[in-house]
């Protein structure tokens, strides 16, 4: 960095065989790496060989720039003539030469803007095809069937070997992947779990199922804590308590994970009574209040 | 050899005169006007290796099984986005270098947009006549940003695919329009089969041709306006100091490339970023814990852990949680920045054009403003890893946030009370530089520094005159150029 209070450093100043030595290294370097390419390459020492064939490139220039060329402080005039009125004024007259008579002119402008806007209003049709209308598709899951739970790989859940205290991910059988249907399946003691008012029969057996879809932005509601019976979202770590029908204890959730009702079918399996009565996952627009 | 292609092409273009005053250009030479540098060379580093990746990438999610290199996961269903992710990383030679490289250079390319951002607005170099130039920034900074995230959610990993599920539920918050923008931009309720697609073409094609547009803006407006420079002996609101862009400018800047180039590469070769291979393939199920975005939305990750559990509803509608934190938030941001030229124009009424450079020291109330945002932005920043934290310390996440949403409300002020006595205290001391303020200067900011900093003195008076100076109406007679630094720059009315 030159500075105008020390002038004077000239190429007379040094001779710089740094540079030579930079741009040397930075060869050999290079060299190197077609010789790494040609066995296979290795990440690291690509790595390190690219930044010595890089950086030595690098230090040669600016050594180069500091040691050998002129780095007095060199003066220049600013000139640009800033906000000259005369000039702008014949740009002004000129842009409004464009037609014979203001009457006319301002009617056909208006013609140019109602087409303008037109084509605006039929360009918008293309941006409609972006994507499915919304419609129904955030009010229901692929619950809405009801029939069994399975895990994530497909198996159904026989009620008999599924232990108070243990915990699985389940989604509806037959719809593996949807987006809107993880749920957390837990089996609380019988009688532990006091389902709200509407809820009495959605949890046989003490099996209760929750939304994993978190009710703030979406992240699947991965961790639960099995001492204090919460369910606990990773990404901006929203609580619900699973004993209170899944209600927000902490974090930014504003409701609680909505409860899949449950039943146990003839064969002994765990299954679905049908849909969640409210929308899973994140609030919008026109969700209705629960 | 020269001399023929000069004449063969001033025979042809004519551009002999303006070639001889492009390499005559002054640059003025402060290391702070490097860093503006090095976003754009991270830039360049970023384009290499993207058109790297980008003949290898895959932007499809269809699935199938996978059987390449990488033991742990064979046999596991996964898209092709995922899987070409996976073979450019351990299957391409130099591969993992080019991705990883592309990694870190998008990190250092919005760091550098951000501390050029800093440099600009702590000095008022935004300040008239660069208006433009500081709007067509922080739009750069705008879509830096977003074609960050649009890059990082292409391997379709479950990290990056937990952070599309946010965006398609911030997206939702919209009053009104947010179901259809989510569904018109993922192609129908998550997780849609076109979002990758879309992504890629976003990533490649849209976001950079308007990065590289409002970039030649960017340097055409610098180059047609001349650099700011700070106050010094012998530099004035009408001159320009430093070298020439040939041959000593142009021979450092080309050397700060290849040193930006190189500092990536050599990240980019010995430290790992976003292992895919260990996240492994996105699936609506799973989520990884912790999650983190990468550095430049931690503002808004952290503001979505801190912002109350609220939200507004009424006559049957709502404006869910992630609307303040994930859109209103960014918003406003965004919209003050924008605005901030104006803003400072409507406060002081320095309407007046300024090439000289203000040190934060004489824009006190400037500077501590400038101070208190950062810190409200960086404890957000920083609250986006209150999991990470938690467990570092092993202290309750919960407390943490807790913690985090009191002092979000309470450093940012403290840190904007700290820096105006400090400024005041600099600027009253005299001290050329902050480390060479006396303590003593901190319990009586008012004293004023006994001529033992002379040069400094020159350098404010240089600046005051700039500032307060009038000229005689047209504006025309006070474009005439002198090395006396009390005449002010040359006056532009825009309200005629």
């Amino acid at each position: 960095m030159s500075h105008p209070s020390h002038p004077g450093r000239g190429p007379e100043r040094r001779e710089g065989p740094g540079i030579a030595v930079a741009f040397g290294v930075s060869a050999l370097a290079s060299l190197g790496l077609t010789v790494l390419y040609g066995f296979g390459g290795q990440p690291q020492i690509e790595g390190i060989l690219l930044f010595i064939a890089l950086g030595g490139l690098g230090a040669g220039l600016i050594l180069w720039g500091k040691q050998l060329m002129p780095n007095a402080p060199f003066v220049e005039e600013r000139k640009l003539n800033l906000g000259r009125p005369e000039a702008r004024a014949e740009v002004v007259a000129s842009l409004e030469e464009a037609g014979p008579d203001a009457g006319r002119r301002s009617f056909l402008a208006k013609m140019l803007g109602g087409a303008l806007g037109a084509l605006g209003v039929a360009a918008l049709f293309p941006i409609r095809s972006l994507g499915t209308a919304p419609g129904r598709a955030l009010f229901r899951t692929p619950w809405a069937g009801g029939g069994r739970v399975v895990t994530i790989d497909g198996e159904p859940v026989p009620a008999g070997d599924f232990e108070v205290g243990q915990v699985l991910t389940i989604v509806p059988e037959g719809n593996l992947e949807a987006g809107d249907s993880q749920v957390i399946l837990i089996r609380l003691e019988p009688g532990e779990y006091e389902p709200p008012p509407g809820r009495e029969d959605w949890s046989p057996e003490g099996f209760v199922a929750f939304s994993k879809v978190c009710t703030h932005a979406g992240c699947p509601v991965g961790l639960y804590q099995a001492g204090s019976q919460e369910l606990f979202c990773p990404c901006h770590q929203s609580v619900f308590a699973v004993l209170q029908a899944a209600a927000p204890t902490a974090g930014p959730a504003t409701r609680p994970l909505p409860q899949l009702p449950l039943r146990i079918d003839e064969d002994g399996f765990v299954a679905a009574q049908g849909d969640f009565v409210e929308p899973v996952g994140p609030g919008f627009w026109n969700r209705p209040s629960a | 050899m020269l001399k023929k292609v000069a004449r063969w092409i001033d025979n042809r273009l004519g551009t002999s005169a303006f070639t001889q005053d492009a390499l005559n250009k002054v640059f003025p030479d402060h290391w702070s006007f490097m860093v503006g540098e090095i976003a754009l060379y991270a830039f360049v580093v970023l384009i290499v290796t993207g058109i790297f990746l980008s003949f290898f990438f895959d932007a499809s999610t269809s699935q199938s099984v996978y059987d390449g290199s990488y033991a742990p996961l064979v046999g596991v269903e996964v898209s092709d986005a995922y899987k070409s992710t996976l073979e450019i990383s351990l299957d391409v030679r130099a591969g993992l270098v080019m991705r990883q490289t592309h990694h870190w250079a998008a990190l250092v390319f919005v760091a550098a947009i951000v501390v050029h951002l800093c440099r600009i607005f702590f000095t008022g170099a935004f300040r008239s006549p660069r208006e433009l130039n500081w709007i067509i920034g922080i739009t750069l900074l705008i879509l830096a940003i977003f074609n960050g995230f649009t890059g990082y959610s292409l391997p379709d990993d479950l990290l990056s695919g937990t952070g599309l599920r946010i965006a398609y539920s911030i997206a939702l918050s919209v009053p009104l329009l947010g179901t259809w923008m989510g569904f018109l931009i993922f192609g129908g309720e998550f997780p849609a089969d076109q979002i990758i697609s879309r992504l890629l073409v976003t990533h490649i094609m849209i976001v950079p041709a308007l990065i590289i547009g409002l970039l030649t803006a960017h340097l055409a407006l610098l180059w047609r306006q001349k650099h700011t420079q700070f106050p010094e002996p012998g530099r004035t609101e009408h001159n320009v100091v430093g070298s020439k862009l040939w041959p000593t400018y142009a021979a450092k800047s080309l050397g700060l490339f290849f040193g930006v180039f190189a500092i990536l590469v050599l990240m980019g070769g010995l430290f790992q970023i976003n292992p895919i291979w260990l996240y492994g393939p996105f699936e609506p199920q799973q989520v990884s814990s912790p999650a983190q975005p990468d550095w430049y939305l931690g503002w808004v990750d952290g503001a979505l852990r801190l912002f109350p559990a609220v939200e507004l509803r009424a006559f049957g509608f709502e404006i869910p949680n992630p609307f303040y934190p994930g859109v209103l938030l960014p918003g406003v941001t965004f919209l003050a920045l924008y605005a901030w030229p104006f803003l400072e124009q409507a406060f002081t009424h320095d309407r007046e054009p300024h090439n000289l450079l203000d040190r934060p020291r004489d824009r006190p109330m400037r500077t501590a403003l400038g101070a208190t945002t950062l810190a409200f932005y960086t404890v957000m920043f920083i609250a986006s890893s209150s999991d990470l934290i938690a467990k570092w310390f092993t202290v309750s996440v919960l407390d943490l946030v807790r913690v985090f949403q009191v002092l979000v409300i309470l450093i940012p002020p403290a840190v904007g009370w700290a820096t105006y006595r400090l400024m005041k205290a600099l600027a009253g001391s005299g001290a050329p530089r902050l480390t060479e303020m006396p303590l003593s200067a901190l319990t009586h900011p008012n004293g004023r520094g006994n001529g033992a900093f002379p040069h400094q003195e020159r350098g404010r008076d240089a600046h005051a005159g700039g500032a307060t100076a009038g000229d005689d109406g047209d504006g025309r007679s006070a474009a005439r150029t002198g090395g006396d630094g009390a005449l002010p720059a040359q006056r532009i009315d825009d309200r005629e």
